[in-house]
């Protein structure tokens, strides 16, 4: 499959990496090109001669999202730091591009559940952290 | 009218302002703190600190009550979510969106924002308007409806001068509605005879454009 992710930041970068090595074809999108080391970073070879892709430039650019692949995208990933960001941009992906399977990260546990009734599905790390608190805190 | 202006930047804080000023009730709400102080001096309980995209923000402001919300932030991404959700989560008949970056404006339209309103765009309108050379001018698009209202300024020696709006043979789906002759403005009858240097207001289907300009100003006449 064809994987699009978009913010390479702690989750997106590990999430590439993951998604390569299970074989898929991944190509990541950010808008600083410093973010490519995080995709170096503890591999053996670089990002590109393990066979990603990566593309510098700003996730709402529909130029941006051409050039890393949104039209043959089977699976696109938006998590940037923006919840706003993700948002739209994983609409763009689903109502321009039809991309078959949208995944959006959303920091804001309301948002995500809301946009989750809409038919987006939304990750939020949010509620898992508050959720391992509560477990947490009934052990003790 | 109630209001909700997201975002107490120029544009938020001064359109606040004009609102109440004219009897409104508003809204603003301004997520810099240094920000929200400075107009809470002036505006008081109008205003209200937090970030207008979080649902529990909107609601304090009473967004569930409003007739208008409007979102003027410098970020598009947060214009475009909190129309969204005011339209499809809160029911609010009317927004109005700042797009900051014209690039964007294709996403406003996608995800059903508008009207969205750029400033950019607004400020070419003014060119056009204001340099005649450009020959025709847009003053009202409605792409969804599609329909737009034009404006064509009759250049020396084009086929329509002399002639009466009846005999024009204007394309199917374009209509004169307006004529400004000498800083008036008047309907004209199907004899009314067009005149050079007449502004001719017309409403037409898109892409008729070029078809009115051959008419009125036609391009080897025309710009110069």
């Amino acid at each position: 499959m064809f994987v699009l992710i978009v913010g390479a930041g702690r989750v997106g970068s590990q999430v590439a990496k993951a998604a390569l090595a299970s074989g898929h074809t991944v190509s990541v999108l950010d808008e600083d090109p410093l973010s490519h080391e995080r995709l170096d970073e503890g591999q053996r070879t670089t990002w590109e001669d393990s066979g990603g892709r990566f593309t510098v430039g700003h996730a709402i650019e529909v130029e941006a999202l051409l050039e890393a692949g949104i039209e043959d995208a089977d699976v696109f990933i938006a998590s940037t730091n923006g919840d706003n960001t993700n948002l739209v941009i994983a609409q763009i992906a689903q109502k321009r591009f039809e991309v078959d399977r949208v995944m959006v990260r959303v920091m804001d546990p309301a948002r995500a559940r809301w946009y989750a009734e809409q038919g987006l599905s939304t990750i939020c790390p949010t509620i898992a952290a508050i959720d391992e608190f509560k477990s947490a805190l009934e052990v003790v | 009218m109630y209001v909700v202006v997201a975002g107490g930047g120029k544009v938020g804080w001064n359109l606040a302002r004009e609102l109440i000023e004219k009897g409104n009730e508003v809204t603003l709400v301004e997520n810099n703190r240094q920000r929200y102080l400075a107009i809470e001096e002036e505006l008081e309980h109008a205003v209200q600190y937090g970030d207008a995209s979080e649902l529990w923000v909107l609601e304090r402001a009473g967004i569930q009550r409003a007739d208008l919300v409007i979102a003027v932030t410098g970020d598009d991404e947060d214009n475009l979510l909190v129309c969204q959700i005011a339209r499809e989560k809160y029911l609010c008949d009317r927004i109005i969106a700042r797009v900051n970056n014209p690039r964007n404006l294709q996403w406003f339209e996608l995800l059903g924002v508008q009207p969205a309103v750029s400033a950019t765009d607004l400020i070419l309108r003014l060119i056009e308007h204001e340099v005649p050379s450009y020959g025709l001018v847009h003053l009202l698009d409605l792409p969804a409806e599609q329909l737009e209202i034009i404006e064509v300024e009759v250049t020396p020696g084009a086929p329509a001068a002399g002639m009466a709006v009846a005999d024009l043979g204007l394309p199917e789906g374009s209509l004169v509605i307006s004529v400004l002759r000498g800083g008036n403005g008047f309907v004209p009858k199907a004899d009314t005879v067009i005149e050079e240097s007449d502004e001719v207001l017309l409403v037409l289907d898109p892409g008729l454009e070029d078809a009115i300009m051959e008419q009125f100003a036609p391009v080897a006449q025309g710009a110069s």
